[in-house]
């Protein structure tokens, strides 16, 4: 299965120093091919983008996302205010990329999380036909080109799409735009400041591709591991009297809590970083932009050093996805040597 | 369906509507819409579509760029499991926990920094002139004339044209986990009896590698290879960073679909999808077979 190893279950990596058949010489040779293959290609082009990022000192990276107001009392010449109102659309732009990403994420998150509960809940819990094919099922977005996966929504929704006709006259307020209006004109104190007409090419095409490539991410990590738990103590729980409900929140999540977390984490990274797809539902649009596309554009306007900067916070974030990772695994192993 | 008859656990239904309503309207529906897309062509525009020049030239591009990384990774990755698993070094842990950095990263940032590591100006790509420099200019202060011509080492420029070389090295970043998470756990399963076993009976360390332990590792290695090319093939972020991106020289296949959607050839990018549809599906098909295969052995070893 592809996503076999995205979101296999945590495993630990321990060493068996009693073993090693081969010469020490051997041994050496193939440590040091480790640590200088992982240098070239993991470690060199991390500390890249941080190097590249700060390359102009870290005033220029801080005027990246925080531009230099003009001074009220100078007396400025017209080209110098125009690059200061650049770099402050520049500015702008960045953080509606920001915006944008972090609320694809808070949508897709909970609604996979939703899914990959439920999903896991009927494969593992229960026997039907077709079982097989439905976990490959779930299974397939992880073997779909993330192009392909952004193309299927334009061919579905788009201008000449199969259900083009209902999809582009679509209105749909902007939950992000919700604000206070006060009771002035009725009962209802919220408005929506924004809406937008059409799916592709606005941000929520953008929502439907992430859900897309992170699919299989929480049902994925879930599922190994409910299925070796089996029923029994579901069983039991039910058999004392408790309702499915409360079993399920006071037996199987519980149990299932770091491999939760763990898919979680996966699937956010992901949706953090998702590009392929994003990009061909976007439009080019600059409102639509997500971080990743953000980077794209300003690499494209030979502004590396912005471009950096953005992916510099991404970079941040992955690293940071790497310890979360690694302390959720040690976790979910404990908790295994625990319960044996 | 018709389930076990002793059904205690509830929510099959609740669960089980859910699950399918979900794929149904997020995944299966829209690749239904890609297939019926392409209905839409006869099977001679079909044809003329996907065998296009321009097109082929970039499959061939796909392929080989993915084949090459795959390739790369399966050995390297070997290695990398190896290590990890059966020696201890300083660093092991970090650098376990590092495999799986290009799943954590996002592709563009990856494609963003390879792009700029491997340029003429770039820490990897403008090594050669920086040592020159650096000798030249320590000669200097022993007060010799420079002892290296400015271009001496310019061999050791990275080949970076924006063509496959560049392509490869970043797919190489991309797939980098798949071998190694394979191959790992069958390793730390690896019970060492039998290398002793082969040891008393005369075998080198080669030799007990090459007839005791790969077969062993075999199906786990094709798996991670396969997964590692499934994903080259599909690549698209980091690969349109790194690549010059000139149609039927370094236009890779993904990107044949984009170049399509933008001039609103709506049915011909769904053709070329189809076609990358189809070969992902191929390669899982085959991956399934593999660990089919490799559990059905197991099974008439033990």
């Amino acid at each position: 299965m592809a996503g076999a190893i995205t979101a296999a279950v945590p495993h630990v990596a321990e060493t068996k120093r009693a073993v090693s058949t081969e010469s020490p010489a051997a041994r050496r040779i193939l440590i040091s091919i480790t640590v200088l293959f992982l240098t070239i290609f993991v470690v060199i082009p991390l500390i890249n983008v941080f190097n590249q990022a700060f390359s102009k000192g870290y005033e220029a990276y801080l005027s990246v996302f925080f531009p230099q107001r003009p001074d009220p009392d100078a007396v400025l010449t017209f080209s110098q205010k125009r690059r200061l109102a650049e770099a402050a659309a520049q500015a702008a732009r960045t953080w509606r990329s920001i915006g944008l990403t972090a609320a694809v994420a808070s949508i897709v998150l909970p609604l996979n999380i939703l899914f990959g509960l439920a999903a896991a809940w009927a494969t593992t819990k229960f026997n039907f036909r077709g079982r097989a094919l439905l976990t490959s099922l779930i299974d397939l977005p992880f073997s779909v080109s993330p192009v392909v996966a952004g193309l299927v929504f334009v061919l579905l929704l788009g201008r000449n799409g199969i259900w083009g006709p209902w999809a582009t006259k679509l209105e749909w307020p902007d939950p992000f735009s919700l604000h206070w209006v006060g009771f002035a004109d009725g009962f209802w104190p919220l408005a929506f400041g924004q809406t937008h007409v059409g799916i592709i090419f606005t941000p929520l095409a953008i929502v439907l591709a992430t859900i897309f490539v992170t699919f299989p991410f929480v049902a994925r990590s879930l599922t190994p591991l409910m299925e070796s738990q089996g029923t029994d103590e579901e069983l039991a729980a039910l058999s004392l009297g408790a309702s499915g409900w409360r079993t399920f929140f006071k037996i199987t999540l519980p149990n299932v809590k770091w491999a939760l977390l763990y898919g979680v984490i996966l699937c956010m990274a992901r949706s953090f970083g998702e590009f392929g797809a994003v990009s061909v539902v976007s439009g080019h649009i600059d409102v639509n932009d997500t971080m990743p596309l953000r980077i794209e554009k300003l690499w494209n306007e030979y502004n590396n050093q912005a471009a950096f900067s953005v992916a510099s916070l991404l970079a941040f974030v992955a690293v940071i996805t790497l310890v979360a990772k690694s302390i959720v695994e040690w976790k979910a192993a404990r908790d295994i040597e625990r319960s044996d | 369906m018709a389930g076990s008859p002793s059904r205690v656990i509830p929510g099959f239904s609740l669960t089980l509507g859910y699950t399918l309503f979900y794929l149904s309207a997020l995944v299966l529906i829209p690749l239904g819409a890609l297939v019926l897309k392409t209905t839409e062509m006869s099977f001679a525009q079909f044809w003329a579509v996907t065998t296009d020049p321009i097109v082929l030239a970039s499959y061939r591009l796909t392929f080989t760029a993915s084949f090459l990384a795959a390739l790369i990774n399966g050995i390297f990755g070997l290695i990398v499991a190896w290590a990890l698993v059966r020696y201890e070094f300083p660093g092991r842990r970090v650098f376990d926990a590092l495999i799986d950095f290009p799943f954590a990263l996002p592709t563009a940032v990856a494609g963003l920094t390879y792009a700029s590591l491997y340029l003429k100006d770039g820490w990897i790509g403008g090594l050669g002139p920086r040592i020159v420099g650096g000798v030249n200019g320590l000669a200097g202060l022993a007060g010799l004339s420079a002892p290296l011509a400015p271009e001496a080492l310019d061999w050791l420029t990275f080949p970076y044209t924006g063509g496959t070389a560049g392509i490869v090295l970043v797919l190489v970043f991309v797939g980098l986990p798949f071998v190694v998470r394979t191959v790992q756990p069958v390793l730390i399963e690896w019970d060492p009896e039998f290398e002793t076993a082969a040891r008393s009976l005369g075998a080198g360390s080669f030799m007990i590698f090459r007839r005791v332990i790969f077969p062993e590792l075999f199906p786990a290695w094709v798996s991670g290879f396969a997964l590692a090319f499934a994903r080259g093939i599909g690549e698209y972020g980091s690969v349109i960073f790194i690549a010059a991106n000139i149609p039927g020289k370094s236009q890779i296949a993904p990107l044949q679909i984009v170049t399509k959607l933008d001039d609103f050839q709506y049915a011909a990018a769904a053709a070329i999808g189809v076609v990358l549809l189809f070969i992902s599906l191929l390669i899982l098909l085959a991956i399934n077979a593999v660990e089919h295969y490799a559990r059905r052995h197991e099974r008439a070893a033990a």
